[in-house]
């Protein structure tokens, strides 16, 4: 007997033979579960990002197996740490070589609103540059805090539209932050 | 010869600079001078290549600012001699609405990095200097944080506003 825990099946039509369900979901549950990470460390944030990609927290459990290191094949920003500003056009940069769809999370207090470091060459939370879409709090938040985000994301990314890439709501987003979006 | 102490050093400066020395200190025995910013080269110069002094160590080069001084920048370089186990801090205060000293890249190469930093965060102007830009902050940035006019936190920080701690 084994007592791994299968996830829920999306709502939908079953019968002899057959499962329908929308496309929306299946793709939205394909991409939840392999979301591939690209860490963005800097600080002791990151630090808490290796206890939770080793074994004993396993953030592979969640499909992000691999931890990408390009920007051009992962999914998942981790921002782990202080972001100075003279990193920030940096982190813009990796940002906006991520092909869409393209998730973002803020680890950590610093990463978020710049922590206790509240100085001239520090900056105050990434959001200032990039969008967010969840926060860990924490300084540094453990990593059961990293998987509860890493899991909030999971159900953003099931729930959201398909094509939000193509949302009029989303392109105004990326364009408040003064990133193109003519990607079709 | 005796071994070289504050005392000897003090002597020597006197016979060679006579009416260069502005004032003398020596907080917890660190002997420490100031000198005239037309000749502050003169007086590294001497520390520097003086057979018995040997000051060949450029420890740092700094500044401070006092804004309520006329010579509101002043800025502070620190010697070390290895051969006599001494050292030495020289002061040169300068105007801070031009901010101005020459540079002693011609002395030491590792001046440098040393005077971008403090042109970086004072402001101080070396002339002279062979690449005199920013060091650690962002290029574009348009202050030199640490002179007191300038706000240490940054304007955009969100969370620390008066009101959510009922002020």
């Amino acid at each position: 007997m084994t007592n791994i825990k299968l996830g829920a099946a999306p709502p939908g039509v079953e019968g002899a033979g057959f499962f329908a369900t929308s496309l929306d979901k299946v793709i939205g549950l394909a991409r939840a579960n392999s979301l591939w990470p690209l860490p963005f460390a800097t600080s002791c944030c990151g630090i808490e990002f290796m206890a939770t990609m080793g074994a004993d927290y396993d953030l592979a459990r969640f499909g992000a197996e691999r931890p990408s290191f390009s920007p051009r094949q992962s999914d998942m920003l981790l921002v782990m740490g202080t972001i100075a500003k003279k990193m920030a056009p940096v982190l813009k940069q990796v940002y906006t070589q991520m092909a869409e769809p393209r998730w973002v999370i803020a680890v950590g207090a610093c990463a978020s609103s710049g922590g206790i470091f509240d100085t001239y060459s520090v900056l105050q939370g990434i959001d200032e540059i990039i969008p967010v879409d969840v926060y860990v709090p924490g300084c540094p938040p453990r990593p059961e805090a990293i998987l509860d985000g890493v899991m909030r994301l999971q159900e953003i990314v099931k729930n959201e539209s398909l094509n939000r890439r193509n949302t009029p709501e989303y392109k105004a987003l990326l364009e408040k932050y003064g990133i193109q979006t003519n990607n079709g | 010869m005796d071994k070289l102490n504050n005392e000897i050093l003090f002597s020597r400066l006197k016979d060679r600079f006579p009416d260069t020395i502005l004032n003398t200190d020596e907080p917890y025995g660190l002997f420490t001078i100031e000198v005239d910013k037309s000749h502050i080269i003169e007086v590294l110069e001497f520390l520097k290549k003086d057979e018995e002094l040997q000051f060949i160590y450029l420890t740092d080069i700094t500044a401070v600012h006092y804004p309520e001084r006329d010579l509101s920048i002043g800025v502070v370089y620190h010697l070390h001699s290895f051969v006599n186990k001494l050292r030495i801090r020289l002061k040169v205060f300068i105007n801070g609405g031009n901010p101005e000293i020459p540079s002693a890249t011609v002395l030491w190469k590792g001046a440098n990095w040393m005077e971008r930093e403090t042109y970086d965060f004072f402001g101080v102007r070396f002339l002279d200097h062979p690449d005199l830009n920013r060091i650690l902050n962002m290029d574009d940035m348009e202050v030199f944080p640490m002179r007191k006019e300038y706000p240490l936190e940054d304007p955009n920080r969100v969370d620390k506003k008066d009101y959510f701690f009922g002020r």
